[in-house]
């Protein structure tokens, strides 16, 4: 880790253990005394709920399928069998279904905080591009869970996807039988999606330990974008963010407790309900909330263009929506990092950008037939010429406002002002004693 | 003990020079990367169908019950067969659709090479039997219009709900963003009420 270690083994088994395997030190350094910008807010606390919940979702998970059978003919009965039978078991199941809404909510709220903050420029680059890697393996985690259950969405949602493959040219419909482990989406399927949606998740906990790694050689960035330049500027993590990031995972229990007890089935599809039925396609298939904006900029593309299909060009646009992620870091041309400091226009042009993310996902729910389509691919423009054009040039053309010396001055500031407005009262007040 | 030196040679006299330990490098790595080939081709290969998959990749079904104007859905290989008994009308209507007012210009027959014209006689077998895979070619939903009551779209064939495919009378698609005619899988008629398809 980037800062030297403090800590002092205080028994004999202690130190016994860490001339041996220092693991101790390594979490007390990690966790204990981590030097970390004292002006971190709640934006500030998704990574600490973000462990919660991968942790909450293996948990629950590991249970669930201690009762479930991956067979085309027992999974959907042996899930009612967990809802109805288990002891608990719908709690379980409620818990690890709406979790994982929890978790992208979680995980998009942190997104949007490396966003406006610009954590992820330099030299936070690897730190941003192992976070954009988990995310992806969340996509496929929650992809493959959602068919587990075997209901007519997880069935045709399945197929869809799945099907996305067959637009790669030459070799897509070779794949796709590869994928599917058979001529369509059957048994073989879903024992692949049950053993790699079990695989994922401990994928996603190594890339964790990395992202943690890679966020602790330059420490954390804050909300000035202003680096640390002394111990002033730090506090130890413990005890002032484990606090923090304790209150902020209590009040995200609060939010995850009233869908888990009160509205568990808000954020799924009744559909799911119905036994796949490889013979009938429902009328509207939508997947989950959180695929939404990506599901539109799919389906945005209803043209061909040159040579690529309309089927090719949604899956090229959707991939790439991704992909172009991990660039970011070299996008933004920007002088400075947090949006605090940054032109008006700047400003302007990144809440159009979210708001134009919340679009596509508004869009995603609703059918494929006019005017959504054009919405879609306005707003999919948008989302692109964002990333490709505007923000590169905002940084090229803009002046940032003037950056604080450093956390400390900045901090300080904002205490005398708000001292000194809370001081102005009592003067007007006392000419009325 | 000199022989150490006097079969490696010093890197800076003779650093061009090939060496046994160049020959043992290239010698591991090409194992090794005929060990990662021979592993590979099982663990992927295992994913594709497997020997009872491939078994049920025939199937025979007696139409004898299917009068005309009706239609029938089958399973073949997990997915489903429509097969339609046309009316006289349907018939001429499909013979007569000229090619340059299709999306998809070719057959998609499996009994014939696939890339022959889409004209009607190019996409059966006998005129009065319409048989393709119910699957629609954009992103696999199954398009309605084989039971009775579906809507079949505006060109009186089959319509897929996913994202509003029109397939005509043919399964030739017509409006909507499948890229290709609804695929013909191969088949024979064993008799005049059995046909095999697979």
């Amino acid at each position: 880790m980037s800062h030297e270690s403090t800590y002092v083994p205080g028994s004999a088994i202690e130190r016994w253990l860490d001339k041996r395997l220092p693991i101790i030190r390594l979490g007390y350094d990690s966790f204990g005394d981590f030097p970390t910008p004292k002006n971190l807010n709640y934006w500030y606390t998704f990574g600490g709920i973000l462990s919660v919940c991968l942790v909450i979702q293996i948990v629950t998970g590991i249970i669930l399928a201690m009762h479930y059978t991956p067979h085309v003919d027992y999974a959907f009965e042996s899930v009612e069998h967990i809802m109805r039978d288990v002891n608990y078991g719908d709690i379980m199941r409620y818990a690890h279904a709406n979790g994982a809404s929890m978790f992208f909510i979680a995980v998009y709220l942190h997104m949007f905080r490396g966003l406006y903050y610009g954590s992820y420029k330099d030299p936070r680059e690897m730190l941003w591009i192992i976070g954009v890697v988990i995310f992806i393996l969340m996509m496929a985690t929650a992809f493959m869970g959602y068919v587990l259950p075997w209901g007519q969405m997880s069935y045709w949602g399945a197929t869809v996807i799945t099907s996305l493959f067959s637009a790669i040219p030459l070799i897509g419909d070779s794949l796709k039988t590869l994928l599917w482990g058979g001529y369509s989406v059957d048994n073989p399927t879903l024992n692949r999606f049950y053993a790699l949606h079990y695989l994922l998740p401990f994928l996603i906990a190594g890339a964790v330990i990395l992202h943690i790694w890679a966020l602790h050689i330059p420490g954390n960035a804050n909300p000035t974008g202003v680096e640390v330049k002394s111990k002033k500027d730090t506090l130890p993590f413990h005890p002032y963010y484990t606090v923090k990031d304790g209150f902020a995972i209590v009040v995200f229990f609060i939010l995850f407790a009233a869908f888990l007890f009160y509205m568990p089935n808000s954020l799924g599809h009744p559909d799911n309900y119905i036994p796949a039925n490889p013979l009938v396609t429902p009328e509207h298939i939508v997947p989950e909330w959180y695929f939404l904006p990506f599901y539109a900029m799919l389906r945005a593309i209803d043209f061909n263009f040159l040579f690529i299909s309309s089927k090719l060009g949604g899956v090229i646009v959707m991939f790439s929506s991704l992909i172009i992620l991990f660039f970011l870091p070299w996008l933004d041309r920007s002088k400075v990092r947090s949006h605090r400091y940054r032109s008006t226009a700047a400003k302007l042009w990144f809440v159009l950008f979210v708001a134009d993310c919340v679009f596509l996902g508004w869009l995603g729910g609703q059918v494929a037939e006019q005017p959504f389509i054009l919405f879609s691919q306005l707003a999919t423009a948008f989302y692109f010429i964002y990333l490709l054009v505007i923000l590169p040039l905002l940084g090229l053309m803009e002046t940032p406002k003037e950056l604080p010396k450093s956390i400390s001055e900045d901090v300080l500031s904002n205490t005398k002002k708000k001292a000194a407005i809370s001081a102005t009262p009592e003067p007007v007040a006392q000419p009325a004693e | 003990m000199n022989s150490v030196s006097d079969t490696q040679p010093s890197v800076g006299d003779h650093g061009e020079e090939t060496t046994r330990r160049d020959f043992i490098h290239l010698m591991a790595i090409g194992a090794t990367g005929a060990a990662v080939l021979a592993v590979g081709v099982p663990a992927i290969h295992q994913l594709n169908p497997d020997a009872s998959v491939r078994a049920l990749a025939t199937k025979e079904v007696d139409i004898s019950a299917i009068d005309i104007g009706q239609a029938i859905k089958v399973m073949w290989q997990g997915k489903p067969v429509f097969i339609r008994r046309r009316t006289e009308e349907e018939i001429n209507a499909a013979g007569e659709t000229p090619i340059s007012a299709l999306k998809d210009s070719k057959s998609r027959n499996e009994n014939l090479t696939g890339s022959e014209e889409a004209t009607d006689t190019n996409r059966v077998v006998k005129p009065e039997w319409m048989i393709v895979v119910g699957v629609c070619t954009h992103l696999g939903c199954v398009p309605l219009g084989t039971d009775e009551g579906d809507s079949r779209g505006e060109y009186n064939g089959w319509f897929c709900p996913c994202h509003g495919s029109h397939y005509d009378i043919a399964g030739r698609i017509r409006k909507g963003p499948a890229p290709e005619n609804l695929i013909i899988p191969p088949y024979e008629f064993v008799s005049d009420t059995v046909v095999k398809i697979g």
